[in-house]
């Protein structure tokens, strides 16, 4: 169950919508950042908010790249394989990336810390290999960079 | 040279109200409000601006077929999805200025009679939806925004929708049903979004850069805005986003028709480490690659069209002599049938078919007669409900016109000609 606060401040986000349904990605960011992905209970909280049905919100939430259907880990990963990072040696990092975590794409470390997801071109593309962390951007990585990086989200 | 987008640029941060203002930002504004809106739209017909968003549809004309007399409520919204690879240039844009977009919007929303308007944001681009609801919130305060705007009766509201990333709500009818909370699967046109768009009135969907391009038309007039070009049948200027093996990778404002030589060695400083160009996607994934041939080509929408490419949205990927672009074509086949929204079928089984014969072919288990079939498949996917398949096949018809030698060495040698053995 969601806090009232914080459905209150969605009912509201709905109600200055033009149509209800048009906060409908807004709605599951926020219900998807409390409990860390969007679970059923989500789903259901989401419909009951937006007036939708269960199918309907879910048909929502499994198009988007960044809405996530399945537990992740504290932090998700997001490594960008579009062209202009994989000119820029994407395939490196993410090797390091499975060697340095021990897992494959779509996995979560066993400390639950991390999941490593590829996605589409962020438009970081001048600052190719890009990722972001925890929804932080990180540019020209190499895998000694990433090193420092992972410590350094580990930590806060 | 004249710079307009990146006029207000202030290095490492974001121009601020002020600064815009004072430097003549909103007197084009002042200018478009001070006459007729079909007057508005006259000038911005004639500075022979045209879309970038990547298809360079004329933008005067797209504004012109909005009906006038319907009742009911007309829509603009702006395109910030800017998910093709190879593309940043709305980021840099909005990053540096948000203003432009604004004023611009606002300007549209006289010539169009639109009263509410949207900017679509992907996400990833947090920092420009917060440079733009900071601008937003300054622009109202100013009275250039929201009620009554100058005094006069003419409003508008302005609101951010922030979507959740996929590609193929960059395409304008899926970014409808995008906003208004549908699964973004495109919709068949016609009827067109000037006809029938959003909650089916009435909408113009612009790209950001075109969008920014408005207040200063307006300031300086279509005369001057044409005469910016380099090539006499170009209009402005363009923003192009480089990336891939060059030796400065750069966002830089530069008139239409520079050629692809003058933006490689002059503003990206040559190419990485001295190596030699070997090819360039010029538009961003969905278009052709271009050869060492067409270096001098000037880049401009009808200019690169002829040469068997598009200008589309100004991301130019540079490759150079080191590279396998079968493997490079792969890693945009790859793209493409992953962010296939799956709604036809030409390019839900046909992009995943395609892709699994490049896969073939680049760890040397390809035929001859592959690229036959791939020839045929680049026709078929014509045949798809919206421009993602076609767009998904530029490149392969790129790679198969361009470097059909590369391909078939592939096939000969039964293994990629650019990997060492320890690579395989
Ligand atoms: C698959 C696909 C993705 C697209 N993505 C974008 C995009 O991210 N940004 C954009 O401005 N236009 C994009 N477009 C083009 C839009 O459909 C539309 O033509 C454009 O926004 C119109 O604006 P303009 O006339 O100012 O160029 C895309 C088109 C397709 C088919
Ligand atoms: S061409 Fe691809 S993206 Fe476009 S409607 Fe068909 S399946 Fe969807
Ligand atoms: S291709 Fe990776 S950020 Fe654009």
């Amino acid at each position: 169950m969601i806090p009232e606060e914080l459905k209150k401040s969605l009912q509201q986000r709905v109600a200055t919508a033009v149509t209800a349904r048009e906060a409908a990605v807004d709605v599951m960011k926020e219900l998807q950042s409390h409990y860390g992905w969007l679970t059923d209970e989500a789903v259901g909280e989401a419909a009951e908010i937006l007036g939708l049905s269960t199918l309907q919100v879910d048909e929502l939430a499994t198009f988007y790249e960044m809405i996530y259907r399945r537990p992740v880990g504290k932090k998700v990963i997001h490594v960008c394989d579009s062209i202009s990072c994989w000119c820029a040696g994407f395939e490196r990092i993410m090797e390091h990336l499975r060697k340095k975590l021990g897992v494959v794409e779509g996995q979560t470390t066993a400390d639950g810390m991390f999941t490593v997801i590829p996605c589409c071109c962020m438009g970081i593309c001048g600052d190719s290999p890009a990722m972001t962390v925890g929804g932080n951007f990180y540019g020209s990585v190499t895998p000694e960079k990433l090193d420092e990086i992972l410590e350094k989200e580990r930590k806060n | 040279m004249e710079l307009l987008l990146f006029k207000h640029n202030r290095p490492g941060r974001v121009c601020t109200f002020e600064e815009y203002r004072d430097g003549g930002g909103f007197s084009g504004l002042k200018k478009a409000i001070a006459m007729a809106p079909l007057e508005v739209q006259q000038v911005v017909m004639d500075s022979g601006l045209r879309g970038r968003g990547g298809a360079g549809f004329p933008t005067g004309k797209k504004w012109s077929f909005v009906p006038r007399d319907l009742p009911g409520p007309r829509w603009l919204i702006c395109n910030c999805d800017e998910m093709e690879p190879g593309t940043y240039k709305d980021r840099a844009l909005l990053e540096a200025n948000p203003y432009s977009l604004i004023e611009g919007m606002t300007i549209a929303c006289y010539a169009l009679g639109v009263r509410h308007a949207f900017i679509f944001i992907r996400k990833g681009y947090e920092t420009a939806a917060a440079n733009l609801a900071r601008g937003i919130e300054e622009a109202k305060k100013a009275g250039l925004l929201g009620e009554r705007i100058l005094g006069t009766d003419f409003s508008v509201d302005l609101d951010l929708h922030l979507s959740a990333g996929r590609y193929i709500c960059g395409e304008e009818t899926a970014l409808i049903n995008a906003l208004e909370g549908k699964r973004p699967n495109p919709r068949v046109k016609p009827p067109f979004p000037a006809i029938k768009g959003l909650w089916n009135s009435p909408t113009v969907v612009n790209n950001v850069e075109t969008l920014a391009n408005v207040p200063e038309i307006l300031a300086n007039g279509a005369a001057w805005f044409k005469g910016l070009a380099k090539n006499p049948e170009g209009a402005g200027n363009k923003l192009f986003c480089v990336s891939g093996s060059v030796a400065k990778r750069v966002c830089v404002e530069l008139p239409i028709g520079t050629t692809l030589r003058e933006i490689i060695d002059v503003h990206c400083g040559g190419m990485r480490d001295g190596k030699k160009f070997k090819a360039c996607i010029p538009g961003g994934a969905s278009t052709q690659f271009l050869t060492a041939d067409h270096l001098d080509v000037p880049m401009d929408f009808d200019t690169v069209a002829k040469v068997g490419s598009r200008l589309g949205s100004g991301g130019v990927i540079v490759f150079d002599e080191s590279q396998c672009l079968v493997a490079a074509t792969l890693n945009l086949i790859t793209f493409f049938a992953r962010e296939s929204c799956g709604w036809c079928t030409p390019c839900r089984e046909g992009l995943p078919f395609v892709k699994e014969i490049l896969q073939r072919i680049e760890v040397g288990r390809g035929e001859e007669r592959d690229l036959e079939i791939m020839r045929e498949h680049i026709k078929y996917l014509n045949y798809s409900f919206c421009a993602l398949a076609p767009g998904a096949m530029a490149p392969l018809d790129g790679l198969l016109r361009s470097f059909e030698d590369e391909v078939r060495e592939h096939i000969l040698k039964g293994k990629c000609p650019y990997k060492t053995e320890k690579q395989i």
